[in-house]
């Protein structure tokens, strides 16, 4: 198997504060990678190193086979990214936004509205498309945000906080639908999340991050081992992340 | 460039669908017009039953109106029209959260900054075209008068001449827009770098004027000391864009117009041969005065474009 984003003492600082503390991070082609951590821990930063939108610090960054602060157009076009709050054009309706974001991808015009009404009505929103984008909910501009990663064709996604502020059926299916992408499309998804039943329940690898550190990787039943012990029949993500959180904390 | 025309595409429609922009073309229609108008039935009034003088089609721009003459209106507001367009043109999407996402895709950087700037300018260019046009139409009706070929030309460097002179203060605008988050304060400080610029900056040549070269005390007929007084101030003058595009604009459109200068300093006899000499200056010759201050003009708008676009490739940007 081979490895789609390593990164290699990849370090973030703004000022005197670090954000991200070197890290070393390896993900598989075809996995789902959950990346846990507190607000402020460095998720977001590490997504933004990893596109090429923020320079790091310190370190290397690979995304498949390519260096993002050398070669970030190639990486862009071979990554999906849903940021935490996703923002549209909301005078222009969903069909528009799209169209924009496939021309900036040089997608051709002449297959694209096929293309834009089939994504639409893979996410649901075929009956909405002619809406503005100022109208739709929350659960809604999630999911045009999921149409707009898939736009491009990726191989692989990252999603940040895919799941925060939706409802529980919203939910239900965005985890479906991560989990689709992996099982049907083959694609590499990278997703950051505090919601850690959700977390569990799709991801094949977790790593918990801490005031930028990587404090464990790996997949749960092994972190379980580390933390819990062997003998722990039943656990959950919960225990030990809040395990690793409250280990943390005395360092203050 | 990748990513360039789709950023110049999108900016041209949203501008042109724009209520901004409706509003904008027109007020300065209206304006425009009612001016052309009035101008148009007095010149034709004043100039019955006499010879028609040369160069009658300019006169429609030069001379005053109601308030003012329309060359001067697009002088005063022309800039307004490229604050309007610009300055919100990045902090807009920043605060929609869009910016992030246009440049996750794979485009380069610049091409969103330099997108906006291209389809400004050409909606500037639309604009100025247009109204130049209108009002041509409109003097050929009124004045029924036909322009000859100098004249048209003598407009076609006045339309260069503003779609730089409002480029310029789109390129202040952007980069007002760049480097303030809010877009009420980067509407602010354009406007207020604009009344600098048209009510002050006068005040400010003079006064710095007297602080470097100053008069002798007394002797205040004292030629040398008056001509490097004036020099002084004209230099400092023509820092301010505004001076540069007015004298350009007003040696341009009008050709018995053959020096820039306001202030001429002639002795009597020179005044006497000044008067026989009345014939209007060729184009090529108003031209060859204006080129300097066409290439400042372009000069600043560069440097003003580069600042912008330099900031803009080092800034950080987060939807967060």
């Amino acid at each position: 198997m081979d490895t789609v984003v390593e990164t290699h003492e990849l370090t973030k600082r703004y000022g005197g504060q670090v954000a991200v503390n070197r890290l070393d991070l390896q993900i598989r082609k075809g996995e789902i990678f959950g990346f846990l951590g507190p607000n402020g821990a460095g998720k977001t930063t590490t997504f933004l190193m990893l596109l090429g939108l923020s320079e790091p610090t310190a370190g290397t960054a690979r995304v498949c086979g390519f260096d993002p602060t050398r070669e970030p157009l190639k990486v862009k076009r071979v990554v999906g990214y849903l940021p935490e709050n996703v923002g549209f054009y909301e005078d222009m309706t969903a069909s528009d936004n799209l169209r924009y974001v496939a021309r900036l991808n040089g997608l051709r015009d002449g297959a694209l509205q096929g293309k834009i009404e089939a994504l639409l009505d893979q996410v649901g929103l075929l009956a909405e498309a002619r809406k503005r984008v100022g109208a739709y909910s929350r659960g809604m501009r999630q999911r045009l945000g999921i149409a707009e990663v898939l736009l491009k064709d990726p191989q692989v996604a990252f999603l940040d906080e895919p799941t925060l502020g939706l409802d529980p059926d919203g939910t239900q299916k965005m985890l479906d639908f991560i989990q689709g992408l992996s099982r049907e499309k083959g694609i590499t998804v990278f997703f950051s999340s505090h919601q850690l039943d959700q977390v569990q329940r799709i991801s094949d690898r977790v790593g918990i991050m801490l005031k930028g550190h990587l404090v464990a990787a790996g997949p749960i039943q092994e972190l379980a081992r580390q933390r819990l012990g062997v003998d722990q029949e039943k656990y959950t993500l919960e225990e030990i992340y809040l395990r690793y959180f409250r280990e943390d904390q005395p360092t203050q | 460039m990748t990513g360039l025309r789709a950023v110049y595409r999108k900016e041209l429609e949203d501008h042109f669908s724009s209520v901004r922009f409706i509003l904008l073309m027109t007020v300065i229609l209206m304006v425009s017009l009612l001016t052309a108008y009035m101008v148009g039935s007095g010149l034709r009034k004043e100039l019955e039953g006499m010879q028609r003088p040369s160069m009658l089609f300019l006169l429609l721009f030069t001379s005053t109106g109601a308030l003012l003459s329309l060359a001067q209106f697009i002088a005063f507001f022309g800039p307004l029209i490229g604050m309007v367009l610009g300055f919100d043109a990045i902090n807009r999407e920043r605060a929609a959260r869009t910016l992030s996402k246009v440049l996750s895709q794979p485009i380069y950087r610049d091409a969103v900054i330099n997108g906006k700037f291209l389809a400004g300018l050409t909606v500037i260019a639309v604009m100025l075209l247009a109204i130049v046009l209108l009002i041509s139409g409109l003097g050929l009706r009124v004045l029924g008068v036909v322009p000859g070929w100098e004249e048209v030309a003598r407009l076609a460097v006045y339309l260069v001449l503003s779609v730089v002179y409002i480029g310029f203060w789109l390129g202040v605008a952007i980069l007002a827009s760049v480097l303030f988050r809010s877009i009420a304060t980067s509407a602010l400080a354009t406007l207020a770098l604009w009344i600098f610029f048209a009510f002050f900056m006068a005040l400010g040549a003079s006064l710095v004027a007297d602080i470097v070269t100053p008069l002798p005390p007394g002797l205040s007929q004292d030629p040398e000391a008056l001509v490097r007084r004036e020099g002084t101030q004209r230099m400092v003058a023509s820092l301010s864009p505004m001076t540069l595009y007015s004298e350009a604009t007003g040696t341009i459109l009008d050709p018995m117009r053959k020096t820039t200068r306001s202030l001429v300093l002639v002795g009597p006899f020179e005044r006497l041969s000044m008067s026989r000499f009345q014939n209007p200056l060729p184009l090529v010759q108003s031209a060859l005065i204006v080129a300097p201050h066409l290439i400042s003009l372009v000069a600043i708008t560069m440097v003003c474009f580069a600042v912008c676009y330099a900031v803009f490739m080092r800034q950080e940007i987060r939807s967060t």
